[in-house]
């Protein structure tokens, strides 16, 4: 039996490590990495006003399909993706392959009776008590990886020697890959944290900082957002990001009411996903002394376009630059590239002012 | 004077009448938009994003037709109806959208019954922002949901009763504020009835029947009003002889929950989904064929 799930930026490896430990008798298929294949795949098979990850996702489906995997982990969310399991799995069971599509995840909501049903579909006999204590490790080793993630994002723009941060976090990655108990995990965080720490960078005091907000899966899956964070460190940019999976696990609950009190004169009710979030982080943006915000999402994600006004509008008022992306299959890099170039210069040029 | 304004689109597709009788009942005057026509969808995309879908647009339009002819509009907002019957995010954020864009006074009142907020609790809300005493908004909410409740029976009779005639029989599938809207799916609905067909409604079964039959086709599907269409073809689904599913583009519930009904169902249907930009002459063709199509059959 062959377990595969769709991936999104480097969490393959907690997600990776979850489930090989919960099942060692089960082969766990890492997904390839997404290429313009996949996303040509999922596209034919998608229907026609999806919104984009719905394709992206179908493509890697499919791929790992191809290599003989049997279960399909999906997870859903506050909008239509907690939706996009059951007809994912009719359009792949319509193309002619066999699998069983489990959705951990729907409408936000983790119900563990259920979980534990479905986890039941791949071992009956599976260890209740060893699926807790590594679901633990893999919560905190995820935090681990946000919070260096975050470090990283604000300082990667001003490494000396390029690519450190990089070749050093990838390392990071294959030793917690192979961790056994949660001791070894914090130490080798700490390792690695003050190794990070160690990295010569040169920060100048003018420097630019952005803010990215938008939609989860175009944030988090490098690949949908053209690797605009790659492209922003290249220009010597520092980088905010408020999005990741220990936010939307554990954060959200309780930071949802504190941004509502914090851009009450804005928004009065939660308008799905990360919507209303959103609309908070970029007052936080405007209020401290961030250069310009990038709003990127998915085309047609419906919560964020309802947003999209408003965040116009508290960008107008604190008169702040805001620049939206909204990412489809058929969207250029060059175009990416060239309006990204705009967006800086003028950045620069209002620095300097 | 308080003169409320109610936006033809969306909600009052679903409330509008109630809200009549209910305002009727109290003494408020009130201004209803028009029908949708091609200046307000002008309007409404002017002030929307691109990407918004067409029925949303059209709203912001309707709103920017009643800005300056009355003191509040009302825009209320919609969350869920428990039980996996959330509705689609525009109608949690429409509100939200409209206070920024418009300076306008808003009445709004929030349907959620997970955190137990009614339509009733809504009203009264909205009764006392208007200066009216309990005693009053209670006799007007009264008034108008006995006349609702007659409507809404009516409609399930003549619904029904569709349903034994001997022409050829289609089901629309589609939400009620897009079939209705002029711009949208009327000339859709006058074709049909010209060329003699019965056309039966999905939104006008009982959704108490219609909602839990939907688990035939979908077992995960919790938006509210597509599960009440997808149940109404299990409904019928011996009783007709094909279905045309109306959207708007880009609608996001439909976009999934329709291609899964369409991919299980073993009825001849036909899909249109409706854009700003779409002319009629293009739908007609194929309304004609589908037509043709089905009259082989038959």
């Amino acid at each position: 039996m062959k377990i595969a799930f769709p991936q999104m930026g480097d969490y393959y490896v907690p997600a990776n490590y979850l489930l090989s430990h919960i099942f060692p008798n089960v082969k766990v298929i890492k997904a390839p990495k997404i290429t313009n294949k996949t996303v040509e795949i999922g596209t034919k098979y998608s229907p026609e006003f999806v919104c984009t990850p719905f394709k992206y996702t179908l493509g890697t489906m499919i791929e790992c399909l191809e290599e003989k995997a049997d279960i399909l982990i999906q997870m859903g969310g506050g909008c239509r993706y907690g939706y996009y399991a059951e007809v994912q799995e009719k359009i792949i069971k319509d193309i002619g392959y066999e699998c069983t599509i489990i959705n951990l995840v729907t409408e936000g909501v983790t119900r563990f009776k259920r979980i534990n049903k479905l986890l039941k579909i791949i071992n009956p006999k599976y260890s209740k008590i060893k699926a807790l204590y590594y679901s633990f490790i893999t919560f905190k080793m995820v935090k681990y990886m946000d919070e260096i993630d975050n470090y990283i994002r604000e300082n990667i723009g001003f490494e000396i020697k390029k690519g450190t941060f990089e070749s050093l976090k990838k390392e990071m990655l294959i030793e917690f890959s192979h961790i056994k108990r949660y001791k070894e995990l914090k130490q080798t965080y700490k390792k690695y944290l003050n190794k990070f720490h160690k990295i010569k960078i040169h920060k100048p005091d003018n420097r630019i900082k952005i803010g990215i907000i938008g939609e989860l899966y175009t944030i988090m899956e490098p690949f949908s957002n053209y690797f605009l964070e790659k492209q922003l460190a290249k220009h010597h940019i520092e980088i905010k990001r408020f999005t990741n999976v220990h936010y939307l696990l554990f954060e959200k609950a309780k930071k949802t009411k504190k941004y509502k009190k914090y851009a009450k004169e804005y928004f009065k009710y939660n308008m799905g996903a990360d919507a209303s979030d959103n609309i908070a982080r970029c007052k936080y943006l405007c209020e401290n002394d961030y250069d310009g915000i990038i709003h990127i999402k998915s085309s047609f994600c419906t919560p964020e376009i309802g947003a999209m006004p408003i965040i116009n509008k508290i960008a107008s008022t604190y008169q702040k630059p805001v620049l939206f992306f909204s990412f489809d299959t058929t969207t250029s890099e060059t175009g990416i590239k060239t309006r990204l170039e705009a967006f800086y210069d003028m950045l620069e040029m209002r620095k300097n002012k | 004077m308080n003169k409320v304004g109610i936006p033809r689109g969306l909600f009052y597709y679903y409330y509008g009448d109630f809200w009549k009788d209910f305002f009727d009942s109290l003494n408020i005057t009130y201004v209803i938009s028009p029908n949708t026509n091609k200046d307000i969808i002008d309007k409404g995309e002017k002030l929307a994003n691109d990407e918004m879908c067409l029925s949303l647009k059209t709203y912001l339009g309707h709103i920017e037709y009643l800005k300056d002819k009355c003191d509040y509009i009302l825009v209320p907002r919609i969350s869920n109806f428990k039980n996996n019957n959330q509705t689609c995010t525009n109608f949690w954020a429409v509100y939200d959208i409209a206070k920024n864009l418009f300076e306008n006074k808003i009445l709004n009142y929030n349907i959620d019954l997970e955190k137990h907020q009614t339509l009733k609790k809504g009203l009264y809300k909205i009764g006392k922002e208007l200066n009216k005493n309990k005693y009053q908004i209670k006799k007007a909410y009264k008034y108008a949901y006995i006349k609702e409740k007659k409507r809404i029976k009516k409609n399930h009779i003549i619904n029904l009763n569709k349903l034994k005639s001997k022409n050829l029989k289609i089901l629309i599938v589609s939400h009620p504020y897009n079939l209705y809207d002029e711009m949208i799916g009327k000339d859709i609905l006058n074709y049909l009835i010209k060329n003699e067909v019965t056309l039966i409604y999905s939104d006008k079964f009982d959704s108490k029947i219609t909602n839990n039959l939907s688990k035939e086709l979908s077992k995960d599907l919790y938006f509210k009003y597509s599960k009440d269409n997808l149940g109404s073809i299990i409904y019928c689904k011996d009783k007709i002889d094909g279905v045309i599913f109306i959207s708007s583009f880009p609608c996001a519930p439909d976009s999934l929950a329709n291609e899964l009904a369409m991919r299980k169902i073993n009825i001849p249907y036909l899909n249109l989904v409706i854009d700003d930009t779409s002319s009629f002459t293009g739908i007609e063709t194929r309304l004609e064929s589908f037509l043709d199509m089905l009259g082989g059959i038959k």
